[in-house]
């Protein structure tokens, strides 16, 4: 279904604050298999120059996949046609437990590609302090109803 | 932020050696509770079919982790990464007896400014390209 144009270029309201924690890091390393230390001993993490431990390169999908405003039903997308076109993270430094982060999503293109259509979305993950930690380019394509 | 690999030791082209990776369902289940994507045709064969799919795929995030991975072990640390991106070219289907095995190789692409080297990954299951315009910037020591 096409998506609703007058989505392109907007903003949602900032993320309520989430807090990264040493806990959710090494869930989701062992989800990924990745034995790296620096995800579970802050020893380690310090030994290379971290103030604790760090999150691998993707963690931060946890917090910029799912704007609730992509929810809206006036968008029309169709979540049980969405796969993942496109990822790309910019990091300014790791997520690292004891951040405490808020995104904002904004949808940066709206594209009809053959019968898909095209949604990618940019979200700045900051800490409440203010620092940009990320930014994170998200493609996804509403595959079309066959 | 301190890699392992020293940046005057990597020329263009140099190759990063080729590793397989393994997935099968318990995996996609796994990385589904952990990242909170719970979307049902990474785990329910009667959905994804539904929809079109050959079968159960994994997330693209997942074979993007396991990519991520794959450029970290090189490095020594994680902080390393400055940039890392993927498109998804096709998926990684899991069947529910056997799984599916990935293969990851990597080559030094560019050399930058600062330490920095593009890294250009390959990643392939069952004779697929599943990552096009795979690229990490990572900062060596």
């Amino acid at each position: 279904m096409a998506l609703n144009r007058d989505f392109l270029g907007r903003s949602f309201p900032p993320s309520e604050p989430y807090e990264v924690s040493r806990v959710k890091i090494r869930e989701f390393a062992d989800a990924i298999g990745d034995a790296n230390p620096v995800y579970r001993d802050p020893e380690a993490a310090k030994a290379v120059g971290h103030p604790d431990v760090i999150a691998p390169p993707t963690f931060p999908i946890i917090v910029s996949l799912l704007d609730p405003g992509l929810a809206d039903p006036d968008l029309g997308l169709d979540y049980s046609m969405v796969v993942h076109g496109a990822q790309q993270f910019a990091y300014t430094r790791p997520l690292r437990a004891g951040d405490v982060i808020t995104t904002v999503t904004t949808i940066t293109e709206i594209k009809s590609i053959g019968g898909n259509e095209k949604l990618t979305i940019e979200t700045d993950v900051r800490t409440v302090e203010g620092e940009l930690v990320c930014k994170s380019t998200n493609t996804i394509v509403e595959r079309e109803a066959k | 932020m301190t890699a392992t690999v020293r940046y005057t030791d990597v020329e263009v082209g140099t190759e990063i050696p080729a590793r397989t990776f393994a997935v099968d369902r318990a995996d996609l289940v796994r990385y589904a509770g952990a990242s909170g994507d719970f979307n049902p045709i990474h785990w329910r064969e009667s959905v994804a079919k539904a929809v079109g799919l050959p079968d159960v795929i994994a997330h693209g995030m997942f074979t993007m982790a396991q990519g991520g991975r794959f450029v970290t072990d090189w490095t020594g640390d994680p902080g390393a990464v400055v940039d890392y991106g993927v498109r998804f070219s096709s998926p990684v289907v899991v069947p529910d007896e056997g799984g599916a095995t990935l293969e990851i190789s990597g080559r030094v692409e560019a050399k930058l400014d600062d330490n920095q080297v593009v890294v250009a990954l390959t990643a392939r299951s069952n004779d697929q390209k599943v990552l096009t315009r795979a690229k990490a910037v990572v900062r060596l020591a």
